[in-house]
């Protein structure tokens, strides 16, 4: 992260649900900075918290959710540090769009099937700016034309239902992007599409990262997908980055037993290593519940390395200078 | 290959809808040997779903064949249909919502076995379901429990435990782990394989991963807009893809290995309107190979290696 400058910082960032017996904690202490123009993949399969982690940066965690602790720093436009869990509503929607914007994962659902994509899109620039009707539509076809959606001006009027999915995400990346916010979440912005029409994403993704150096924080729990489009990676396990490093490193030698199964989870993986009878090296059970976490280590009830010792709990440590594990028996596995 | 457990000719299935006849398979031929694995590959609206479904006339399909261990499937009537269907049986996508909520285990797995009279009092079918379970990985505790108090990937295995319950010679798996995941996505694509084995099953995997189906199918059928584009053993459609679909779909799914970011074959545009699909050759608009001539007519199938089809004009020249 030396060599860009820091524009989000989390730290300890804690957040919790409240629930009839009692409050639990959906994300504990977590930690990362993203540098300008850069992305940070955070992975992780369902219940890992990733969802609730963006959630808690954008300020839009849901009612029974609240930020229990910790900071998350980020630097606008005019250089001020401000920690987005001290700001208020007003405060915020002023952040949403002009400096941060979020993209989700089924486009269907998150765009308004009354308005045309045109009037959507054009939202945007009614709230943050104060363009008149003209330039806002004029700006909106420019925009569409930027995320290659073929004859924008004729597809302006068009209504979310005319559009294939592949389509409907080029429209929220260009909702996500016409205000050029400094930082993009993505969350899980290709998992609803076919594999021709992520590849086409991704590149689309990539090619506007660059002409805004734009930084994305990219959840998914794809690791191909972390491996085309991340610099740096962050894997999560029950609420807790477990491993995090850059991509070439993470890949190359994945230390935490948590990301070396995952890895190994995947089939058609190029090197992977399948047990002798040419199955797959499954992880056994499944993800704790969050009312239910075990002692210690949130990963030991599934670790074929377990020993007593994991049963208090562990912190990060660097194995590397960039590269952190949370795993007590750190350096005994090495990833064959 | 050894001799055809199921023989699918000319299969179509066409839906009628307010815009018009959407043919969403179009003229499908293909054997599956006994024992062996297919994987139908292809992404949304290719018709992978309304083919397995076809196949187990769960749809009824509107023109061609099928033969299953030498049955005329079109031939028989609803209640003969319904005595077969005890050697078929289908997995779905969802694990929540495709098992009644309001059932216990016991009941769920039972419901089978009483439609198809297996098991002569409810003891003996208790323990049936019994065995079931532990055949998927469950255990005899799991039986009074309902649908919700399982994980996705428990779910999954209950739900290959409904399909088994009735001891088919023949499963369509319709995206059954594209829900789950990766980690538990592995034991059940392991559980799957095991299962084939021990049982000599015949399988139709259907899934839109190339990653999956490579690891768990011995045949391969790559679909596209109804229509096979490639056909050929898992080493022949992965190693030596002759299609240019399949070179793009392999192309476009991105590979676990940072090292290894290349410049690929990104293909333009959607997957064509089912309505109005391009004449000749359905892919030729998005082809990078495409010449006048693809548009005329339908492309037919070439055989480049044994059992190794390309429907394309222009194999020759690719390959």
């Amino acid at each position: 992260m030396s060599d860009s400058e820091v524009i989000l910082a989390i730290s300890g960032l804690q957040s919790a649900f409240k629930s009839r017996s009692g409050s639990v904690r959906a994300v504990r202490n977590l930690n990362f900075n993203i540098g300008a123009g850069k992305t940070l993949a955070l992975v992780g399969e369902s219940g890992s918290g990733k969802s609730v982690t963006s959630l808690a940066i954008m300020g839009l965690l849901p009612q029974a959710g609240y930020i229990a602790g910790g900071s998350v720093i980020y630097k606008n436009r005019s250089g001020e540090l401000i920690d987005l869990t001290q700001q208020n509503a007003a405060q915020m929607r002023k952040i949403r769009g002009r400096e941060i914007a979020m993209i989700f994962q089924e486009p269907m659902t998150s765009l308004n099937p009354l308005f045309s994509i045109g009037d959507q899109i054009g939202e945007m620039l009614l709230l943050h700016t104060d363009l008149n009707t003209a330039a806002r539509q004029a700006k909106v076809i420019e925009m569409l034309e930027l995320v290659e959606i073929p004859a924008a001006a004729s597809r302006f009027h068009d209504y979310p239902h005319e559009l294939s999915g592949g389509m409907r995400q080029r429209v929220m990346i260009a909702m996500a992007m016409i205000l050029k916010p400094a930082l993009l979440i993505a969350d899980e912005p290709t998992t609803a599409l076919d594999v021709t029409i992520q590849a086409q994403i991704l590149d689309l993704m990539r090619r506007l990262q660059k002409e805004l150096n734009m930084a994305i924080l990219f959840i998914t729990h794809d690791m191909g997908v972390v491996a085309e489009m991340a610099d740096e990676v962050a894997v999560m396990y029950a609420g807790e980055i477990v491993e995090q490093a850059p991509v070439q490193q993470l890949f190359k030698n994945p230390s935490h037993p948590y990301t070396q199964g995952l890895l190994k989870s995947i089939p058609g993986a190029s090197g992977i290593i399948r047990s002798e009878d040419g199955k797959l090296q499954a992880i056994p059970g499944s993800i704790p519940m969050l009312n239910a976490m075990p002692e210690g280590c949130s990963f030991g009830p599934r670790c074929a390395s377990f020993t007593s010792g994991c049963e208090s709990s562990v912190e990060m440590k660097a194995t590397d200078p960039l590269h952190w594990v949370r795993c007590r028996r750190t350096g005994e596995n090495a990833y064959v | 290959m050894s001799e055809a457990f199921i023989s699918v000719r000319n299969l179509s299935k066409g839906f009628t809808t307010s815009k018009g006849v959407v043919q969403a398979v179009r003229d499908v031929s293909f054997d599956i040997p006994r024992g062996s694995i297919t994987g139908l590959v292809g992404e949304s609206g290719s018709g992978k779903t309304t083919l397995g479904r076809a196949m187990l006339r769960l749809i009824e399909p509107s023109a061609g064949s099928i033969s299953f261990d030498g049955i005329d499937l079109l031939s028989l009537d609803e209640r003969q249909m319904r005595k077969m269907r005890k050697r078929m049986q289908i997995i779905f996508q969802d694990p929540y919502s495709s098992l009644n909520p309001r059932m216990r285990v016991l009941e769920i797995l039972s419901e089978a076995l009483i439609a198809h009279d297996i098991g002569a009092n409810s003891t003996e079918r208790k323990s049936i379901c019994i065995s079931l379970l532990q055949e998927v990985g469950l255990s005899a505790e799991h039986i009074n429990r309902y649908p919700h108090e399982f994980s996705g990937g428990q779910r999954q295995r209950i739900g290959i435990a409904r399909a088994l319950a009735v001891e088919p010679d023949f499963l369509v798996a319709d995206e059954s782990v594209s829900a789950l995941d990766v980690s538990v996505q592995a034991q059940i694509l392991n559980l799957l394989r095991d299962l084939c084995t021990k049982r000599n099953l015949t399988m139709l995997f259907i899934a839109h991963d190339l990653s999956v189906v490579e690891y768990l199918c011995d045949q391969i059928i790559v679909l596209y807009l109804g229509r096979p584009v490639e056909i050929g053993s898992a080493e022949q459609v992965y190693q030596r893809s002759a299609h240019p679909y399949t070179q793009a779909l392999l192309s476009a799914a991105p590979i676990p290995d940072p090292s290894k970011r290349r410049a690929r074959v990104v293909l333009k545009g959607d997957i064509p309107s089912p309505y109005n699909p391009p004449s000749g050759c359905a892919f030729r608009n998005r082809c990078q190979h495409a010449i006048a001539d693809c548009s005329i007519e339908l492309p037919t199938a070439v055989e480049i290696a044994n059992q190794h089809f390309s429907f394309c004009k222009r194999t020759e020249s690719i390959i």
